[in-house]
């Protein structure tokens, strides 16, 4: 039984969701174009996650093998849709940046992945605690990736201005790639390796090796 | 977990989960009904503000709406009506309706709506004297993903332009999506719309040149979004044209509307 502090700590570096499980990153690249809608994604994230966790921890032993999957989805489905008008209903503003991704978060493998393989084995507790760590891992990857985009893709964070812009008479000129989403693979790219290079163990053994370069011999 | 399997243990947990979860969502949609449309309407309200340069931040959204009129004009008379309520009505959901709308040929659809509603909310503001001041006009049209939504607004002579501005797009950020830049939208205002009855106003390739005799009639293009840019000049077309708002701008002018 690993304690509450392992079982909180360890998905945020040494067992993340996007960097080792390779988990979420659809919404990874979507929401990460400026740090306010990512905060509150990471919070709406975190928060279904641990309460998803705790309500299919606490009816675990009822579900039947047959539907299970279904009913952690109704679960899942029914507290996304609370998150979503919520923020309707107090954050009009970023909820319409945010748009279709809150509703989205019903797909994150994040949230069905933590559900299946620990909410269904282990008590409510451990669960929702669980839950807050897979979020919080989620969010370090993706405030990182914000962070990055947000400054040196539009010179700002938090919408305050950090690097005035050449448009609006500074010196900064800056990088449009980075407002696209394929600029979060990059990101979360280098996220990974940098990981990787501090901590061997996250490194996969390869699946093949290559062989040795063999010149073509003569006639054959 | 087999005692679990049976059919009847299956189908009532089944059923007490969709009932559980369908009263958590429905007490939460109901109960946050209110402030979502609260947020909405004031939303809106900012927008139209906005669109008119007459937003100050800070101060109370609804108090400085309370000097703009909203009332319903008739597209296919150019004149004001009282047929339906301006507080409930949606125009963009009478559009869908085939009977509170009106179809529109391929060579009319230049902003890529499909149909045009019969009806429409226009916004007036009102100098301190009681004089009209600016009328502002709701517009949309297709862009290069998305339709965007926005005002324009018209000064009292209803030809030159106050503003404009989008409230929702999803035109892509940094390019299309530079329609919400406030150095662009700051063009806008002193330009002309119409020259010889008409419309005439268009987004540029690239800036304007100030010395080219159709300058008062250019805003700069945006760079990297030709698409977005026709959009934008389309839908400015269609809504201040013939099958928008011309019928009703001119009656305005007259004082006929």
């Amino acid at each position: 039984m690993t304690t509450v502090k392992e079982t909180l700590i360890s998905p945020i570096f040494r067992n993340n969701p996007i960097a080792l499980q390779i988990l979420g990153i659809c919404s990874a690249l979507a929401v990460t174009s400026s740090l306010q809608v990512t905060v509150v994604m990471c919070i709406a994230l975190t928060l279904v996650t641990a309460f998803s966790n705790l309500f299919i921890s606490m009816i675990r032993a009822q579900i039947p093998g047959s539907i299970r999957i279904i009913v952690q989805m109704t679960i899942i489905a029914s507290l996304v849709i609370v998150v979503d008008q919520v923020l309707k209903a107090v954050a009009y503003e970023i909820s319409k940046q945010l748009s279709v991704f809150v509703g989205l978060i019903i797909t994150n493998c994040i949230v069905m992945g933590r559900a299946e393989a620990f909410a269904m084995k282990n008590p409510p507790v451990p669960s929702f605690i669980d839950g807050i760590g897979n979020g919080l891992g989620y969010s370090a990857v993706l405030l990182s990736v914000a962070f990055v985009r947000e400054l040196f893709g539009s010179g700002k964070l938090f919408g305050m201005e950090v690097l005035p812009l050449v448009t609006e008479g500074g010196w900064y000129n800056p990088n449009g790639l980075l407002l696209l989403p394929p600029s979060a693979f990059f990101l979360i790219g280098g996220f990974i390796w940098i990981l990787r290079s501090f901590d061997k163990k996250q490194v996969e053994a390869p699946d093949f090796r290559m062989a040795k370069h063999t010149a073509a011999e003569e006639g054959a | 977990m087999s005692k679990n399997d049976g059919i009847s243990k299956t189908l009532l947990v089944a059923f007490a989960l969709c009932i559980v979860c369908s009263v958590v969502v429905s007490t939460a949609a109901v109960l946050l009904k209110p402030a979502q449309e609260a947020n909405k309407t004031l939303d809106r309200k900012r927008n139209i503000l906005a669109a008119a340069g007459m937003l100050e931040e800070g101060a109370s959204i609804e108090e400085q709406f309370a000097q703009i009129q909203t009332r319903v004009v008739d597209l296919r008379t150019g004149r004001f009506t009282d047929d339906v309520d301006p507080a409930s009505y949606e125009p963009v959901k009478a559009a869908k309706d085939p009977s509170r709308s009106s179809n529109l040929t391929q060579e009319e659809d230049i902003a890529g709506i499909g149909r045009r509603e019969d009806y429409a909310l226009v916004y007036l503001a009102e100098s301190a004297s009681g004089e009209l001041d600016k009328v502002i006009l709701p517009v949309r049209g297709y862009g290069l993903w998305s339709t965007l939504y926005g005002f324009i607004a018209l000064e009292a002579d209803a030809n030159t332009v106050a503003g404009l501005g989008f409230y929702e797009h999803g035109e892509t950020p940094g390019l299309g999506g530079e329609v919400d830049n406030p150095r662009w939208k700051a063009q806008w205002p002193g330009k002309e719309v119409y020259r010889d009855g008409e419309v005439e106003i268009a987004l540029a390739k690239g800036s304007v040149d100030s010395s080219s005799p159709d300058a008062p009639w250019r805003v700069d293009g945006l760079s990297g979004a030709t698409l977005t840019s026709r959009g934008v000049t389309q839908l400015v077309h269609f809504w201040l044209g013939e099958q928008g708002y011309a019928a009703f701008l001119n009656n305005l002018k007259a004082g006929e509307a």
